[in-house]
């Protein structure tokens, strides 16, 4: 695995503290102030109301895997070494949805509904990609 | 505005690679190829809709129209049927007498890619339409029982229509259900043969009132009906509702169209992967949700054996790539009886259904 060679994030002023905080192993996402509801990716404003009222948490970093797909095609030089490699969407315990990938586990281990808890094993660029495996 | 607008002409190109044109060319092929359909001249244009073209001015430009009512839509297919109803909305309130509607696509020969690229999900490896759909097809496997086999019937009855269609790009290459099973995965749970095809072409409607269409070379073909109904949350990949209640709330095509579903003959499915038609038939109410499995299994699909022949000319899979506009141009053909082996026998009225984040259905029939 090369996490080092990963794609960049496209990173902008919204998901920005996301990236800082993965960096020093904390997984963030927006809760909603009005409704108590949370959200990702990272938006300017609530969905659930249109507002800009919502403040950043800390996550619990559980969840469980919703669904996952592996990669045979080459899409990414920096990922060629890991073909093939899965892709999974995890339902975190806060509710919103999270791509990720299956870490300390192979991909025909990958039972949906499965437990996950995150890890942050590293990423390209001095960033930190969040990756998901077996809840310890 | 049931039955008020038609199709009055149409126009399709080769279908291939041709790297000695380009988008324009081809969409000015196709356009030339629908205006002698109807019987009209580019002068005679006043409404274009241009998608995948990179300038509409410049397309305008060169084929020497000007028009009252002209604009450039965004390149995902599902704009096929939203090109096809700002059109009737155009001609029904007068803005426009005839529109043309023109698509073209070189994706082949300059080796187009659907994925890579920057995005939100790139560093996690997550890429490519397919890759949204197995994630979507996995979800429902899981949810439903379903399975990669489940789609095989589709793959092979649009592929045995490509076979009857001497301009499809995969004429004469039969595959079996053992094929289907076997082909290399690209992302799973998604194989090679429940991808679409990557080709050049270009296909080009003229669309006009009803009235008017009358007066043209070609039997009109009417737009009885169209029902829409957009889901953007977690925007193109949906967690788990596989746009079940969009689709479900474009059931409305029926009323506005006055037609049951009984009284339709084939269908039109917008088929980038196959997982998409399973979940247009399960959305529009043909089989019940989790079981368009069943439902395909025995050939229903497939002309000849099934109730309901469905991408005739063997669709965005065997076909031709050309992002639902092929595929409701072929609709107008088979309620033209044009379609030589491949005719629906007595079509009067074809449905189209597009399964997106844009859900849409639309009934076409004979003018009476």
């Amino acid at each position: 695995m090369s996490l080092e060679t990963r794609p960049l994030p496209v990173i902008d002023n919204w998901n920005r503290p996301f990236f800082e905080a993965a960096k020093q192993g904390r997984l963030i996402v927006q809760k909603c102030t009005e409704t108590g509801q949370c959200f990702f990716p990272p938006a300017p404003v609530s969905p659930f109301t249109g507002k800009p009222h919502w403040d950043w948490i800390e996550a619990s970093g559980h969840g469980e895997l919703w669904s996952f797909v592996v990669f045979h095609q080459s899409y990414f030089d920096g990922m060629k070494d890991e073909l093939p490699y899965p892709v999974g969407m995890v339902k975190l315990a806060e509710g919103p949805f999270m791509l990720t990938n299956l870490w300390d586990m192979r991909a025909d281990e990958a039972v949906i509904g499965m437990k996950l808890s995150v890890r942050f094993p590293g990423g390209p660029d001095g960033l930190v990609l969040p990756q998901f495996g077996p809840e310890a | 505005m049931r039955d008020k607008v038609a199709f009055a002409g149409i126009g399709t190109t080769r279908y291939g690679s041709f790297p000695e044109s380009d988008s324009y060319g081809l969409g000015c092929e196709a356009l030339n190829i629908a205006l002698e359909d109807c019987g009209l001249k580019p002068g005679d244009i006043d409404g274009l809709i241009v998608s995948r073209i990179p300038s509409y001015e410049r397309f305008a430009e060169i084929m020497g129209i000007n028009p009252q009512f002209c604009l450039l839509t965004e390149t995902a297919g599902r704009f096929s049927g939203v090109s096809m109803a700002l059109a009737a909305n155009a001609l029904y309130s007068g803005a426009a007498k005839y529109v043309a509607l023109v698509y073209g696509n070189n994706g082949r020969s300059v080796r187009m890619r659907y994925g890579g690229g920057d995005s939100q999900w790139s560093p996690w490896g997550m890429t490519s339409p397919g890759a949204i759909h197995a994630m979507m097809w996995r979800r429902h496997m899981h949810e439903f029982g379903t399975t990669h086999a489940d789609l095989g019937p589709v793959a092979t009855a649009f592929r045995h229509h490509a076979c009857l269609n001497p301009d499809a790009v995969m004429h004469g290459r039969p595959i079996s259900l053992l094929d289907h099973d076997r082909a290399r995965p690209i992302c799973e749970p998604l194989q090679l043969l429940d991808y679409c095809l990557i080709n050049d072409g270009a296909v080009a409607w003229i669309m006009t009132t009803a009235e008017r269409a009358k007066d043209l070379k070609r039997p009109p073909v009417l737009l009885s009906g169209y029902a829409r109904q957009d889901n953007f949350t977690y925007r193109t990949s949906p967690p788990d509702d596989f746009w079940y209640p969009s689709l479900s709330a474009t059931r409305s095509v029926y009323d506005r169209a006055g037609i049951g579903r009984e009284d339709i003959q084939g269908l039109g499915i917008y088929d980038n992967f196959t997982p998409t038609v399973m979940f247009s038939l399960e959305g529009l109410g043909f089989c019940q949700q989790g079981e368009s499995g069943d439902f395909v299994r025995d050939g229903t699909l497939q002309l000849g054996t099934g109730r309901w022949p469905t991408n005739t000319s063997g669709g965005h899979l065997s076909d031709s790539y050309m992002q639902g506009w092929g595929i409701i141009a072929e609709c107008v053909r088979q309620l033209r009886d044009d379609c030589g082996d491949r005719q629906i026998p007595n079509a009067q009225a074809m449905q189209y259904i597009c399964a997106t984040n844009i859900a849409q259905s639309a009934i076409l029939r004979r003018a009476a």
